[in-house]
């Protein structure tokens, strides 16, 4: 027998006799022949040995490359203390089910509860739900949440400089809705305010969706827009990667009613793009909209403080298709992974975290320009650890990115031909740097 | 474990000054400030906490915590089986975590050929020509395979027209869910006494207005669709496509394709069937798989495996490439190619397993037959076996004493065994749905049963110790609708008082 499973011959002959049968397969007999699986099974090898799969997966991984890591796009290379690992690999954790039985899940609950009350505190919201599959699928929520609570308005403005990703799945989930999905235009690397206001004094918007830091890396400046989309009546949705809340004012502050995006780079490991960690918060008004789990406190019979799963009647199981979405399974563990993050970087590590990498960012681009070789694309604009680079001609981007490859740097990710999206983050060293203004500089 | 000790929350445990970080220095270039319009105007409430005090705080609170790992989990179609210790270690063997979704695909071959191996094998094992992985869980799976069939409607001229899904009455919550976010209206078709679907009331149902059926088998209540070839035609001649819900995969592992069956398009839960773990409510993984003519309109990005052996990945940036594999995706649905580490675990498993795996249907199927043919007289069995990889039971079979479904459950909790799925499927009023899965010893099961007949006996005998359970768990009953009432969702809101 393998050794995941423990039958014997003994329990196999004993446990048949109990069921009044004298093979498994009469287990089956209400499965018509033709749709059995055919004689001789799958098409798959014999089981390999422990040390054998081990033995694969390093012969894999002799064939992926850690790089010195310059690309963001969303994605970030931040550092993840050793504790974050050490306990969410507890199995106590990862082994269990979404905490249906509240009474032996008070682990999972805990830091659920945790993971709400940092989130909803970044982001300047009343609330925020256990989490949702990514940043984009996090945004389409808060989208669909939007136009629910919007009645009958059905347009979403969403702004030109979103993630081609983000806006992709926004389009994917919006045709399923019915929604209307406008795309007001960026100029300068920000959206385009005039655009904006235009827009939404056609009337029948639901819903505003932007981000800050954008997908250039560029703070949009939000001043004023919160009261100009509430008098359209719509919401407006505001997306940041959820480490730059650390330094940059939250979307609660700039006076948004949803706020969303990626929590990977909340010391998640960058594990080829997932798993990573959306979040989800919003005003206390719209909480009955919010889709997805949300963990609360109450007491036992015994006095206790506890958690628990509530507010489930906005949920599919409960509702069905009148549910504020189908979610179910989410990024649980992740959360976990976040709370320990920040509750070990606490305020003054976060802002290290993005204050550091900031310096090294702003500190290669200053390099890279004074190689003579590219420039900032939005010089003009007020940035953070990320920015376009333009490459000048005769040279491409994709002339920097195997110049550096050749060193072991990922210089970015390429947006056209002659534009790249620079990020550093606090774990590009000295040398790094060094390394990639040299490898530029010799093209 | 003191759970009265240790029940602070994180933030409770912060004190001025204390820190649980050593970040790397930068020293060339200038210091970085935020300017006065774009920086935050007071610091985030984030604990200020010591490593020490973090890692207690959360060993301490993983010990009020039930796991595969600690106990038997025979939690109704969520297939809790034991998740192997290797499965864990194959990401960081294969080198997954530093790799960025944007690098080179010349430089993430090993992880390409992951996900390029698994997806043959869940063909292989679902019936299918390829599957996506991308779908982060399945209910994320269901929405993506929905978004195949409006995307195949679509193409033949009949996206408008055929605005129906049809969803049995037995269904998990998220097939209406899903249909109803891919912007179909659902239609609910009846099942017969024995749970399977009513053919007579689906036929009724179809039409040129349908796009598809949903169908989970075996189905909620362990039974399986054994009329399904005569629903998959029917279905097919009104030009509808077939919708596998895998939920129930693990059941079919060596004893039937969903492809075979007449499927054109399934998901299947890596964290159910290919035992990665759950993690407490994921990350999971929910690929979608489809039948020859229908690989075109599978989400984005893409890896395909080149003539020379090597693997790339298809993106909405690479639109020649598109073009030449002639891709009309139904658009995209995850950031990047998905919760990627999940696919080396699930991979892990299948090597592992190997020919194996088409054990673990047949051992599932008896394990469940045992504790059903163990346990039925004493709990009523609205429909009697043999059943597939789970049963169902309509609560106690003594209805006199007053104990519930909810009792049994919360009982169990003090016996350490976590409760079945409880109060669903929505066909019997006590749903008590039993998935003992294939990793669980003869010795497990008759613990269950003697803890099950146990209760049966305090039923009868001491139903008021039955109905204030639970009374052994590390906290007592929560009040629920308080917390509904008057909810208390963050830290803030519990010290202000406020909601």
């Amino acid at each position: 027998m393998h050794p995941y499973l423990p039958h014997t011959d003994e329990d196999l002959r004993a446990m048949l006799e109990r069921c009044g049968a004298t093979s498994a397969d009469e287990l089956f007999a209400d499965i018509p022949e033709n749709l059995r699986l055919k004689p001789g099974g799958y098409a798959l090898g014999a089981p390999m040995a422990e040390a054998d799969v081990r033995r694969y997966f390093r012969g894999l991984g002799k064939k992926n490359e850690a790089l010195a890591c310059f690309a963001g796009a969303g994605w970030y290379n931040h550092y993840c203390p050793a504790a974050v690992e050490a306990l969410a690999s507890r199995s106590e954790f990862y082994t269990a089910y979404t905490p249906y039985q509240p009474e032996i899940s008070q682990g999972t609950l805990q830091y659920i509860f945790e993971y709400q009350s940092m989130i909803a505190s970044l982001t300047g919201m009343d609330v925020a739900n256990a989490s949702m599959y990514d940043g984009a699928t996090a945004t389409a929520e808060a989208m669909i949440m939007a136009v629910a609570a919007g009645k009958k308005r059905k347009r979403v403005l969403v702004s030109a400089t979103l993630a081609p990703a983000t806006l992709q799945v926004l389009a994917t989930y919006a045709e399923g809705h019915g929604i209307i999905l406008e795309t007001v235009s960026a100029t300068d690397g920000v959206t385009d305010r005039t655009d904006l206001t235009a827009r939404l004094g056609a009337g029948d918007v639901a819903a505003v969706i932007l981000a800050t830091p954008n997908y250039y890396g560029i703070l949009e400046d939000l001043e004023g827009l919160a009261d100009e989309v509430h008098a359209a009546k719509a919401l407006l949705i505001v997306s940041a990667p959820a480490v730059t809340l650390g330094v940059l004012r939250s979307q609660g502050a700039w006076g948004a009613d949803i706020a969303c995006g990626e929590a990977q780079s909340l010391g998640l490991p960058m594990n080829y793009g997932g798993p990573g960690l959306g979040y989800l918060a919003c005003r206390q008004g719209l909480k009955r909209k919010m889709p997805g789990r949300i963990v609360g406190a109450t007491l036992d019979e015994d006095g206790r403080r506890v958690f628990v799963l509530t507010l489930q009647a906005r949920e599919q199981h409960i509702r069905r298709q009148k549910a504020t979405s189908n979610i179910c399974s989410n990024q649980g563990l992740m959360t976990l992974h976040a709370a320990i993050y920040l509750s070990l970087m606490g305020p003054d590590g976060l802002r290290e975290v993005n204050e550091t990498s900031a310096r090294v960012a702003h500190d290669l681009a200053d390099r890279l320009a004074a190689t003579g070789k590219m420039r900032l694309r939005y010089p003009g604009q007020e940035w953070l650890n990320e920015c376009v680079m333009t490459v000048f001609e005769p040279l491409t981007t994709d002339d920097v990115l195997k110049a550096c490859l050749r060193r072991g740097i990922l210089a970015g990710k390429a947006l056209t031909e002659r534009e790249l999206l620079v990020c550093a983050t606090e774990m590009c060293t000295a040398e790094d740097v060094e390394n990639y203004v040299e490898a530029v500089k010799a093209l | 474990m003191n759970s009265q000790l240790y029940s602070k929350l994180i933030f409770e445990l912060s004190r001025p000054g204390r820190k649980g970080h050593s970040l790397p220095k930068y020293t060339s270039g200038q210091a970085f400030r935020v300017s006065a319009r774009y920086a935050r105007e007071e610091a985030p409430s984030l604990p200020e906490t010591d490593e020490p005090t973090v890692v207690r705080h959360y060993t301490n609170s993983s010990t009020n915590n039930f796991g595969v790992d600690t106990g038997f989990y025979p939690l109704g179609s969520c297939t809790m089986k034991y998740n192997p210790k290797v499965n864990e270690a194959a990401p960081a063997d294969a080198g997954l975590g530093p790799l960025h979704p944007a690098q080179p695909a010349s430089t993430v071959q090993g992880a390409l050929e992951i996900y390029h191996r698994l997806q043959r094998a869940l063909s292989e094992i679902g019936g299918m020509s390829e599957f996506s992985l991308n779908p982060y869980a399945g209910a994320h799976g269901e929405l993506t395979g929905l978004m195949v069939i409006r995307s195949y409607h679509k193409s033949r001229g009949e996206g408008a027209m055929r605005r129906k899904v049809i969803v049995p009455d037995s269904a998990h919550g998220t097939n209406p869910a899903s249909a109803a976010i891919a912007g179909y209206d659902v239609v609910e078709c009846k099942s017969l006494a024995d749970g399977t679907v009513d053919v007579e009331d689906l036929r009724s149902k179809l039409g040129s207005d349908v796009a598809a059926v949903m169908m989970t088998n075996p189905n909620t209540v362990g039974m399986f669709e054994k009329n399904i070839p005569a629903i998959a035609d029917a279905v097919h001649s009104c030009g509808a496509l077939m919708y596998y819900d895998g939920a129930n995969l693990n059941a079919l592992l060596g004893v039937a394709r969903p492809g075979d069956m007449g499927f054109d398009v399934m998901h299947i839960n890596l964290h159910k069937t290919f035992s990665t773990p759950h993690g407490g409510g994921g990350p999971g993984a929910g690929p979608v798989g489809v039948r020859e003519g229908l690989e075109k309109y599978l989400p984005l990005p893409r890896v395909v495996r080149e003539a020379d052996g090597s693997y790339s990945v298809v993106d909405s940036d690479n639109e020649s490439l598109r073009e030449v594999l002639e891709l009309d995706p139904l658009g995209r649905v995850s950031s990047w190619l998905g919760n990627f580490a999940v696919y080396a675990k699930a991979l892990a498993y299948i090597l592992s397993m190997g020919k194996d795996i088409e054990q673990v249907g047949p051992l599932a199927c008896l394990n469940a037959n045992y504790v059903m043919n163990s346990l039925s007289d004493v709990y009523a069995l609205p429909i009697p076996g043999p059943c597939k990889h789970e049963f169902v039971f309509d609560g106690l079979k003594d209805k006199s004493t007053g104990c519930t479904t909810m009792n049994v459950a919360k009982r169990l909790l003090d016996m350490g065994f976590h409760a079945p799925t409880i109060y669903f499927p929505l066909l019997f009023h006590e749903s008590l749905m039993i998935e003992p899965t294939e990793t669980e010893s003869r010795e497990t099961l008759d613990a269950f049963i003697a803890a099950m007949r146990e209760i049966a006996r305090e039923a009868a005998e001491a139903p008021e110790t039955l109905k204030t359970a639970p009374h052994n768990t590390p906290v007592r009953h929560p009040d629920e609708n308080e917390a509904a009432l008057h909810p208390a969702l963050t830290y803030a809101a519990l010290t202000s008082g406020r909601s």
